[in-house]
């Protein structure tokens, strides 16, 4: 930056503060300049940042008059004044201290440092008397190093006094204080040498005002010129948590392909959630170590015989069914959803032959029985989806999901075989992921069995069905490693995150 | 789910076929089970509960070998009569009502074998068997037992041997206390007045079911050439299968399989039946349901390669599935052995219209206004504790426990208050003012199916130093005044707030939440030292006001 440049973009405060510089400490500066401290400070900074001048900080003790100090300079020391009042002749303590207008406690000190000095001679009468010695009256008409330490101007460094004095007048009382500061000053670096011989020219104007406008005065104003460049403290703005942005889109999505929005409880009976989606009441992951289950017992629905039998024998579905005995006990266990799916299974329940094709989603959340780590969180989010149409098939679930997957930004989509009780055929959904190159296992999905389909809906058409994670898509959108980084809410994270931007 | 692993080379040799490593870890994927990697001579494989056939070097080989088109189509075994009988006595009825029995004679077990086998019986006894609790394989050297063999139950203190594992005799009661598998498997007999054995005829014990055998006449080793084997539970259809399951393995394995008697009281049933079950083949639904057009010819090929013969229209199932419980299963088969791949993506023109839930429309917009006043929005999880929703608010609502939570998270929210003001105590390392907002589910006891009532809930919290009710009550009336809403607040009092700084909230006669300051003694729970002032409301009454 030339000097031009530099003195256009002078704060006035550092305009203020120049013209002091050679003075070099803040002290100096700020009482010359008439300024405040922590505006000079502030003009020093920038001046540093513009390299103008380095700031020197150092640690120094101060010395300061305390309240008696204060006292004692201004009266004398109360030993002096003691003196004073002396003659050649014992006088009662009772007289002198009257006289002298000094306290009972300062008499009695005095007493005492003036007999260690040979100043005074005592004897003992009615009361106490005292006489001034020989050794006293030059004492008194000589300035002691005492006196002439309080004349000083205060405060002042440590290591510019008198080591003994200090020491005697520290240990009397309230004379002096000592206070740790900081003791700021500058050294001028060549350029700053250079701008305090400019001329930096008439005042500038540091703001536009509303009055300026008014009359006119911006006409003759210089404006001060900013550093545009300079990087300036961020702000924070409201926003949504950004898995709620995900989320968001994901539905757009939905919506756009012509879904309609599932929602749900999140507490359901087992029936629901497992046995009219035909798994089996003795399914591993009924077990307890799985699912969430809360006490009690809940209600089903009037339909659950019709479930029953479809178990059991397969009822009117065609199918076997698991044989075995079916539990109404085990069905009305009460517990968290362990899958969207039982949303699905709920909206099936409604639909009736002329809504048909009719097609649903949800994004929503769904809960598995286990302790928080790195990788596992115990409440996630499923998208989850049906198709309930006669002429739907396994191209259309393919269709549908790639197509979905494409606009996560995943344009390669796999289907593996899989198995899940309710679907025939089950398969896994994995995408490519271009940078890794490797697939990723994202979900589930199939064609719902005749033996969920039909008990719910009253006849059997194929209802194609997916349940997908999106946990893991989110995490690399952001780069989280940590997976409870999802749900951890530090306030500063979700400040800082980017904006989710599809 | 469980994996099996299987010995590269007995694998490839069963197949019949070497394939390039490359192809071989696709198929496997594309066959319907999950490769979990292939390490030197050792492929593990994650099979699905669906195919207990699966779960052998021998029966996923077997599945492999139809897929790749090696050895397609029903495979026969061949099972032979030996008349040899299995009694069973009335005893076990109330306790483990059934078995079904079967010989293998001819096997020439090495190290290798006798690896295999342990693990297909391991197997299915934690997934088929439902760790033994459904049912439980006792497989048995012939040569030292005496046939017929008897099955019934005896009370506990009856029962004396000397189990697999150990050097001495032990009683029932012994076994399940001392023993590591009696002790692991102890719950299954509980409260059991007796307890299922198999004896030979000369009363010998072979094993107590479903814990252990005997070490006399229960371990099978390099010298066995002929075997006993036993399934026993509570379900017969079960338990054929699983003894097809597994005579077939040891068919696989060069051993000649033959049936036994098995005499109940009424009936004498002879096990294994290794004959397929026929259904008849639904062409024009399979074809629907994958969109394709399939000819019968294509569709037998298909079916072969999954392993199933096909006779006048119908499909022979193999005795050793018993995933076929309807025309969809065969669907999936025949789209497998079409492969997954070849299937195009479609999506039909057909018109539907979206339509987002109306709540989730309505939480949205609260969402935009809210952001517009500068609110963050936070996303907590909705279990929590006891603690941090009651002690913590001065609070004695009843709340929803869990029966069996693994973490410290173990009760529903029944507020969105407690979730901000965790994450404030969480925060006090960042920057204020902090002021956040929760749109989220709350959960309390009430009558309903379950018993559980749900409401989405919305709170806000202010956190800074100067923050106070004047505030919370502007931001609050900005948001109602967006939502076209005229709301007053009556004081009131709660124990989570500042006596006289806390009030209810109605719109018209409709008590929607609570606004206050928080009391110093809530944030003193929480760790907090920055004044809170928050507000809860009930999001869907207030939907239902704004439409």
């Amino acid at each position: 930056m030339n000097m031009h440049d530099l003195i256009a973009k002078l704060h006035p405060l550092e305009r203020e503060v120049i013209p002091h510089l050679a003075l070099q400490t803040l002290h100096e500066i700020t009482k010359s300049a008439g300024m405040k401290d922590i505006e000079v400070i502030r003009a020093f900074q920038w001046l540093e940042n513009k390299n103008v001048l380095s700031i020197i900080t150092e640690k120094v003790t101060l010395i300061s008059l305390d309240k008696n100090g204060k006292l004692y300079k201004e009266h004398g020391l109360p030993e002096k004044i003691f003196l004073s009042v002396l003659s050649n002749e014992f006088k009662g303590l009772n007289v002198i201290t009257k006289k002298s207008k000094l306290s009972r406690e300062e008499v009695n000190a005095c007493i005492g440092l003036l007999k260690r000095q040979n100043a005074i001679e005592t004897q003992k009468g009615e009361f106490l008397e005292v006489k001034i010695t020989k050794e006293g009256t030059t004492l008194l008409e000589q300035t002691s190093p005492e006196e002439s330490f309080l004349q000083q101007d205060f405060p002042i460094n440590e290591n510019d006094v008198d080591k003994s004095v200090l020491k005697t007048l520290s240990k009397r009382k309230d004379i002096i204080k000592l206070e740790e500061r900081k003791n700021i000053s500058i050294t001028l670096t060549e350029l700053g040498e250079q701008l305090i011989k400019e001329d930096l020219g008439g005042p500038v104007v540091n703001r536009l005002t509303s009055r300026m406008l008014k009359d006119g005065s911006w006409k003759d104003a210089t404006f001060r010129a900013y550093d545009v460049e300079i990087n300036v403290p961020s702000i924070n703005r409201g926003k949504t948590h950004f898995v709620n942005q995900a989320v968001e889109y994901i539905k757009r999505i939905w919506l756009d392909m012509g879904f309609h929005e599932m929602t749900g409880n999140y507490v359901h009976s087992a029936f629901w959630d497992l046995d009219v989606l035909f798994v089996p009441q003795d399914h591993p992951a009924r077990e307890m170590q799985d699912t969430y289950y809360l006490h009690g017992k809940a209600k089903l629905p009037s339909f659950w015989q019709d479930i029953k039998a479809v178990h059991e024998t397969g009822g009117d579905t065609g199918s076997t069914g698991w044989g075995g005995s079916y539990s109404k006990d085990e069905a009305s266990k009460v517990m968290l959803r362990t899958h969207t799916t039982v949303l699905s299974a709920e909206t099936i329940r409604k639909l009736k032959k002329e809504d048909l094709p009719a097609k649903f989603f949800a994004v929503n959340k769904v809960f598995r029985n286990e302790a928080l780590d790195w990788k596992h969180l115990f409440e996630f989010y499923q998208v989850e989806g049906i198709v309930v149409d006669p002429n739907a098939n396994l191209k259309h679930l393919k269709g549908y999901l790639t197509q979905f997957y494409r606009k996560m930004g995943y344009s390669k989509v796999r289907m593996r075989p899989a198995h899940f009780p309710y679907t025939e055929p089950s398969l896994e959904v994995d995408v490519y992921h271009p940078v890794k190159k490797q697939w990723i296992e994202l979900g589930g999905a199939g064609i719902f069995r005749p033996e969920v389909v039909k008990p719910l809906l009253g006849f059997d058409c194929p209802v194609l069905a997916w349940g997908q994670g999106m946990g893991r898509i989110i995490s690399e959108y952001w780069k989280i490693n940590d997976i409870r980084d999802l749900y951890r809410n530090d306030v500063k994270q979700m400040r800082e995150m980017k904006q989710y931007m599809r | 789910m469980p994996t099996v692993t299987l010995n590269k080379t007995v694998f490839e040799e069963l197949v019949g076929k070497t394939l390039p490593l490359d192809e071989l870890k696709d198929r496997i994927s594309m066959l319907g089970t999950d490769l979990e990697g292939i390490e030197g001579d050792e492929i593990e494989v994650e099979i699905f509960p669906n195919r207990p056939d699966l779960l052998s070097e021998q029966g996923f080989a077997r599945a492999f070998s139809s897929f790749i088109g090696v050895k397609t189509g029903l495979r026969k075994y061949d099972v032979k009569k030996s008349g040899e009988t299995v009694i069973v006595d009335a005893s076990v009825k109330e306790v483990r009502p059934y078995t079904v029995c079967a010989i293998v004679r001819d096997m020439q077990f090495d190290d290798e074998k006798i690896r295999e086998i342990i693990q297909v019986q391991e197997k299915l006894h934690t997934t088929f068997c439902r760790n033994r609790k459904k049912s439980a394989i006792g497989i048995y050297p012939l040569d030292k037992i005496t046939l017929p063999i008897h099955f019934k139950a005896l009370p506990p203190n009856e029962i004396t041997f000397q189990p697999l594992e150990s050097d001495k005799e032990m009683s029932g009661m012994e076994i399940l206390q001392d023993h590591p598998k009696g002790k692991d498997f102890a719950s299954l007999l509980e409260g059991k007045s007796k307890w299922a054995i198999f004896t030979d005829v000369n009363n010998e014990i072979l094993s107590l079911t479903p814990i252990i055998n005997s070490h006399k006449t229960g371990k099978v080793n390099e010298s066995t050439k002929d075997v006993f084997i036993e399934f026993s539970g509570f379900d017969l259809t079960h338990l054929k299968v699983g003894l097809n399951i597994l005579t077939t393995v040891f068919a696989d394995m060069g051993g000649k399989i033959e049936s036994m008697d098995v005499v109940y009281e009424n009936e004498t049933i002879t096990t294994p039946n290794l004959e397929p079950t026929k259904k008849k083949l639904d062409l024009a639904y399979v074809n629907k349901m994958l969109g394709l057009e399939l000819s019968e010819q294509e569709a037998v090929e298909l079916l072969a390669k999954m392993g199933f013969g096909y006779e006048n229209g119908n499909v022979l199932i193999p005795a050793y599935r018993n995933d076929i419980l309807h025309q969809a299963d065969f669907v999936e088969d025949i789209a497998i052995a079409y492969g997954y791949e070849n299937f195009e993506e479609e999506i039909p023109n057909v018109a539907t219209i979206g339509k987002e839930a109306p709540l989730e429309i309505f939480s949205r917009k609260i969402r935009e206004i809210l952001i517009g006043l500068q609110l963050l929005e936070t996303k907590n999880y909705h279990l929590i504790t006891k603690e941090e929703l009651n002690e913590r608010m001065n609070d004695e609502t009843d709340v929803i426990p869990l029966q069996n939570a693994l973490g410290e998270h173990n009760h529903l929210r029944n507020a969105i208050l407690p979730s901000l003001l965790k994450t404030l105590s969480l925060n006090q390392h960042h920057e204020y003012p902090q002021n956040l907002f929760e749109i989220g589910r709350t959960f309390r006891p009430g009558d309903s199916e379950t018993g559980v009532l749900e409401t989405e809930k919305l709170a806000m919290v202010t956190c800074h130093a100067t923050t106070d009710f004047t505030q919370m009550r502007q931001l609050f009336g900005s948001l109602m005044q967006s939502l076209g809403l005229h709301v007053t607040v009556k004081e009131c009092d709660h124990p989570s707030y500042i006596r006289g700084r806390v009030g209810n909230v109605y719109v018209n006669d409709t008590k929607i939440g609570i606004i206050g300051e928080m009391s110093p003694s809530v944030l003193e729970n929480w760790g907090l030292v920055v004044p809170v002032v928050a507000m809860e409301l009930n999001l869907e009454m207030l939907f239902e006001l704004c439409s």
